[in-house]
């Protein structure tokens, strides 16, 4: 479309923006609000650019389009680009950081490098999703958790050191791992780079493919995360400040499946199908284990973060079926995923922000003072039990659907989840907004200013918008779905020639 | 004729936004909140009443407008489509992934047109009943949003064209039962029942789904049409489910039908409909009587093509059927709440219903569907004028002799009970009895025994009937003094809608009679039901002997006498009976235990579960994991971290240390 680096204008905005914002001096109620307004400048201005992305890209067109290449360290590249599996998360990322600047309006404790870290997250979150390189997405895989260890452990409730230590510790034995399976890859193929191995179907040995599948499982299945690696979710996320939380369940949860999407399925599909019935089972007794876990907690921040580990078990699920509806039933339940929990994060804390605690039991009758939180939380509450209409829906009915053609007993239990996902939503939503309004601190609650409303309403009308026109979301990556498919069936096709030549010979 | 049937399916949506977004308290106290709520000392008892609405008229008076509008409209579509058109309206795209597509579509044939007719006239009547009998509410533009809410979901729900249309009407009914049984939101009875109404919907729902998962599977669609073509080819198809290879249409029929017995309280997933009457009593009758409880009927008609090649799901459907018609009337004899009892009337008249569907008789299942709507609508709507005029008592033992205080309402409630005990001429004599005889006419072995069960079921119905007829009506006032003073007769507001649903109690039934199940049926329905070849119930039931024409007018006749001799002549009769019989009574009175058997089989092992995974997470995915390698650890971090964020640095070392690695390795290996 035009010859400027579009996407790496779209990466590192923000990173511009944290510039401005660290050469600001001074701590006075002016620059701060200055601070404010640039962030909240530098990342609109990013989501505004990162449409022009959205409008150029061609969603017919299988492969990588916006790419650009440099060498660097003259042995791997600048190599960045997107497809129909990156964008969506890219503009899913560029889209709720405004709102979660805004959410953060009357944080305290040092503004600055509070901003600053975010803006460095947005980047490195973005970088994620557009590196076309191995080594540059590991760089910017890894790196984004720095950020995030900061905020929760800076910025955290009063276990922050402890969740950020667990945060830590589950993450590196998976990185590790996963850098060398890299490193195996580079050897198998003589390049790192991502397009370039995506190209042509995997050609890595069976057997050796088993080794890197799980050494890339490891790292995935922990950021998704996935049971029984799943326990430092609820604690990241109780400790984490609200836009933390925001984006650790909307953006980063989401690397984990764009993870699988993106290596372990196309390079390693001789293992991918072997293990998927070990990916089943973890699923289902995510979704079903974790469910019932929601259905007990006390703490609202902890049920939605158990609910959270349960939605990415669809993921999972619909990842691993293999077939059409269940990828494209993930690919949809992470979008959606991104959108409503999110949301629901923002609707914590908006009481937390006023009562300063999460505990349920503190709540009670809100929509006597609080209809507009009311609605908001109802309309959420919904999205997050997968009613039809909301953008929840579509994406545990594709990938349910994809899951019971491969496998019933997983299709069966795993919408037990539907069950469930109501006792538990509609049971924290019954405690905290409806009932009498007993408790004297409630009776002084004011309902949401305009500036949450302003963070949460656009949220709603996408959940709505994408839950009854789904196509918006589903065309951009049909193609580079469909493209995926094929790769891994001609890689499984390439396999079982080899093997029959073997067997020939 | 399509802009007409998308204004039918569309402006109810239109009004509950308008309502819901602009004539609500949403949007209106943002920043700050609304006023606290005077405390009233008896607010405790009702939460509701006692307060005054100072908002606009608007949203009442727009939603049901909208509402009698699109009933008219529904009138006009009805006798077009039973003409002999049918429609097709693609509205907009909807889901697609590969093979698996469904689009927004409106189809309109004779089953849907019937259904157009029956959910828009009784919902723009209690549109209309609600004016008045929810007149002081302060929440009453919310309750007309929700009412509006329910009719979209409820007209998506019967338009659909493919199973994922029909299932977002169908959640989406739910959703709006959800909100209007918990409408008085500050009673936690209510909002128990809604919880309860929508997760027991949602373990229907599980079924539905699971229906719809296989369909594809087999058809490669899930659009009707298709399924429909190709349903007969697939007869013999096996499909692999779970464990077993089972005949795939079977499997399929039996898990839709699993969402239907959701959705229509049927047998062993009943719970949550007697709990349902949290809700204010306009509700009832429109989505707990009337309509959305019919939506599992109106499914099994729609897929008619699938159970007709499916015997022994419809052999299922019609044992499910005739349990729920004989057990919900064993459990409405005993009740005490007025609105308990037509409640568990309703969920017997479903099972009748079913029973029809099962035996292959669509068209006299779906007879006794509108004759119903009317009937129940009417005598819930009586039974809230006279919770109205009692000042919000339901129960019947503190009513007695009303009928000289409130006499036009009397006489609307005694044309219900004639109707739904099927006196003759009536409606529900019409249709109900249709149903018997078809049960007969089956000539089958499971059909027999629902036949008799249904039989039984009358004399039940029609002893409750009267009983409740009695009791609250007749006999000596056992209100209060103050009560008394205030009963009054409802405003015409509330009368007039009770009318029209008493015409169409009385006449319904001889005027459609031909046309749903006579002489013009097979031109009626069209394609809109499927029969296979050997089906020739319709022709069966019109020649069963005498005595099984006879039998549901006799089991009318002594159920009446009975209950006459119960609570006229011999009064102290049924409180002995009650204490001889004790067990019996308790068993029955507590609805055969099914609440306290399910807390105990489901709920509590729920939490339980719950909180012992919770327990796991914490002492052995933590203990063996990240706190067991902390302890090992937490030396070494105190030594090197004296700075606040030590682990940073581990992770930044350790990332760093990575990628000395990586590039080492990819120097050695270029």
């Amino acid at each position: 479309m035009s010859d400027w680096p579009i996407l790496s204008v779209v990466t590192f905005l923000p990173l511009i923006g944290a510039l401005f914002i660290l050469v600001l001096r001074g701590d006075d109620e002016v620059v701060r609000r200055n601070m404010r307004y640039t962030a909240l400048f530098a990342t609109t201005f990013t989501f505004l650019v990162s449409l022009v992305l959205l409008a150029g890209f061609d969603p017919g067109k299988a492969g990588f389009q916006f790419e650009e290449r440099y060498a660097w360290f003259g042995l791997m590249n600048y190599h960045v680009g997107v497809d129909g599996l990156g964008l969506p998360f890219v503009l899913l990322t560029t889209f709720l950081m405004p709102g979660v600047i805004l959410a953060s309006w009357n944080v305290k404790k040092r503004l600055k490098e509070y901003l600053i870290a975010f803006l460095v997250l947005e980047t490195l979150m973005i970088g994620v999703f557009v590196a076309l390189d191995m080594v540059l997405f590991y760089l910017f895989f890894e790196g984004g958790l720095i950020p995030m260890f900061l905020i929760i452990g800076v910025w955290g409730g009063p276990r922050r050191i402890y969740a950020s230590f667990k945060f830590f510790l589950y993450t590196l034995l998976g990185s590790v791992l996963m850098l060398l399976a890299m490193i195996a890859i580079y050897w198998q193929t003589g390049t790192t780079d991502i397009a370039e191995i995506l190209s042509r179907p995997s050609t890595i040995p069976a057997d050796l493919q088993t080794w890197l599948w799980l050494a890339f499982f490891a790292s995935f299945a922990v950021k998704m995360p996935m049971w029984p690696v799943h326990t430092w979710l609820p604690d990241a996320h109780v400790e984490a400040p609200t836009a933390g939380s925001v984006v650790l369940a909307a953006i980063l949860l989401k690397m984990g499946g764009y993870g699988f999407l993106r290596f372990s399925l196309p390079m390693f599909p001789v293992a991918s199908e072997y293990f998927a019935p070990f990916v089943f089972v973890l699923s289902v007794v995510a979704i079903v284990y974790t469910s019932l876990v929601a259905l007990v907690q006390e703490d609202i921040k902890k049920l939605i973060a158990y609910s959270s580990v349960a939605h990415m078990g669809f993921v999972t699920m619909g990842i691993f079926a293999l077939n059409k509806q269940g990828v494209d039933g993930a690919m949809f339940v992470m979008i959606s995923h991104g959108l409503v929990s999110g949301a629901l994060f923002l609707i914590v804390g908006v009481i937390y922000d006023r009562m300063h605690t999460r505990e349920i039991a503190a709540y009670g009758g809100l929509v006597h003072r609080m209809p507009l939180y009311a609605f908001i939380f109802m309309l959420f509450t919904m999205a997050n039990v997968g009613l039809p209409g909301t953008s929840g829906f579509i994406g545990e009915f594709l990938s349910l659907a994809g899951a019971f053609a491969t496998n019933t007993w997983v299709a069966f239990f795993a919408t037990t989840g539907v069950i469930l996902s109501a006792a538990y939503a509609l049971y924290l939503y019954r405690r905290v907004v409806f009932g009498p309004l007993e408790k004297d601190s409630l009776k002084k609650i004011a309902d949401m200013n305009w500036r949450e409303a302003a963070v949460l309403l656009p949220l709603a009308v996408l959940t709505i918008w994408f839950g009854v026109q789904p196509g918006v979301v589903t065309s951009m990556f049909d193609t580079a779905v469909n493209t995926l498919l094929g790769q891994v069936q001609a890689g499984l096709d390439l396999a079982a020639g080899t093997v029959k030549q073997a067997a020939l010979r | 004729m399509e802009t007409l049937l998308q204004a039918i399916v569309f402006l109810p949506l239109l009004g509950a936004l308008a309502a819901g977004l602009l004539g609500t308290a949403v949007f209106k106290y943002v920043g700050s909140a609304p006023p606290l709520p005077e405390v009233h000392a008896h607010d405790e008892e009702d939460g509701h009443h006692h307060h005054h609405y100072e908002g606009p008229r608007w949203p009442m008076m727009l939603t049901t407008g909208l509402l009698i509008v699109v009933a008219v409209l529904s009138w006009i579509a009805f006798f077009d489509v039973t003409a002999g058109n049918t429609y097709k309206v693609v509205v907009a795209e909807w889901v697609r992934s590969g093979e698996l597509m469904a689009a927004w579509t409106l189809r309109v044939d004779t089953l849907t047109a019937v259904m157009l007719v029956v959910v828009t006239t009784v919902s723009a009547l209690v549109h209309v009943y609600s004016l008045g009998y929810m007149a002081h509410d302060p929440h009453q533009p919310r309750f007309f949003a929700y009412l509006s809410l329910f009719t979209f979901a409820m007209l998506m729900l019967v338009t659909s064209d493919n199973l994922l249309q029909m299932f977002f009407g169908w959640e989406g009914v739910g959703l709006a039962s959800y909100l209007l049984i918990g409408f008085w939101y500050t009673r936690d009875s209510a909002n128990a029942a809604a919880i309860k109404a929508f997760v027991v919907n949602r373990v229907g729902d599980f079924g539905f789904a699971l229906g719809i998962f296989a369909a594809f599977v087999l058809f490669g669609s899930i659009e009707f049409d298709p399924i429909f073509a190709a349903a007969g080819e697939m007869q013999d198809k096996t499909m692999h489910f779970l464990n077993w290879d089972v005949p795939a249409l079977e499997l399929i029929a039996l898990l839709l039908f699993m969402g239907a017995m959701g959705k229509s309280a049927q047998f062993l997933l009943h719970t949550w409909l007697p709990d349902a009457m949290e809700g204010p009593t306009p509700v009832s009758a429109l989505i707990h009587a009337a309509t959305m409880v019919t939506a599992g009927v109106f499914l099994v008609a729609r897929m008619s093509p699938v159970y007709e090649l499916a015997p022994f799901a419809q052999d299922v459907v019609v044992i499910i059927g005739a349990i729920t018609a004989f057990f919900a009337a064993t459990v409405g004899l005993v009740q005490n709440d007025i609105k308990r009892i037509i409640a568990y009337s309703t969920c017997s008249q479903l099972g009748y219903m079913f029973v029809a569907m099962g035996v292959g008789a669509y068209g006299v299942g779906m007879f006794h569907l509108f004759t119903h709507a009317f009937f129940k609508a009417l005598l819930f709507l009586g039974a809230g004028s006279v919770i109205h005029a009692m000042s919000d008592e339901q129960d019947i033992w503190r009513m007695g002799g009303l009928r000289s205080y409130i006499p036009r309402t009397w006489a609307m409630m005694l044309i219900g009970t004639l109707a739904l005990t099927g006196f003759p001429l009536t409606s529900g004599y019409f249709s109900k009895d249709a149903i018997i005889e078809s049960a007969f006419a089956a000539h089958e072995p499971v059909a027999m025994m629902a036949f008799w069960l249904l039989v039984v079921a009358a004399l039940m119905t029609s002893f409750y009937s009267w009983r409740l007829m009695f009791v609250v009506f007749h006999g000596k006032p056992r209100a209060s003094r103050e009560v008394l003073a205030r009963v009054h007769e409802s405003p015409p507001v509330m009368m007039v809608p009770l009318y029209v649903l008493a015409a169409g109690a009385l006449f319904a039934g001889w005027v459609f009679y031909d046309d749903f199940v006579g002489e013009h049926e097979a031109v009626f329905w069209g394609q809109a039901i499927y029969r296979a070849a050997h089906n020739e119930i319709i022709h069966h039931m019109h020649e069963v002997p005498a005595w099984v024409k006879w039998s549901p007018f006799v089991m009318m006749v002594v159920g009446l006498a009975i209950a006459a001799f119960f609570y006229l002549v011999k009064t102290d009769l049924p409180g002995k009976l009650a204490m001889a019989l004790r067990p019996l009574y308790l068993f029955l009175l507590n609805k055969w235990y099914f609440d306290e058997l399910y807390d105990l089989i489901f709920v509590r092992p729920a939490f339980a579960l719950g909180r012992m995974f919770w327990r796991a997470d914490k002492k052995i995915i933590d203990g063996l994991g990240p706190d067991g390698v902390s302890v090992l650890t937490v030396h070494l971090g105190r030594i090197t971290s004296r700075l606040q964020s030590g682990y940073l640095y581990h992770y930044a070392f350790a990332m760093l240390l990575g990628i000395a690695g990586l590039i080492t390795w990819l120097m050695m290996g270029g």
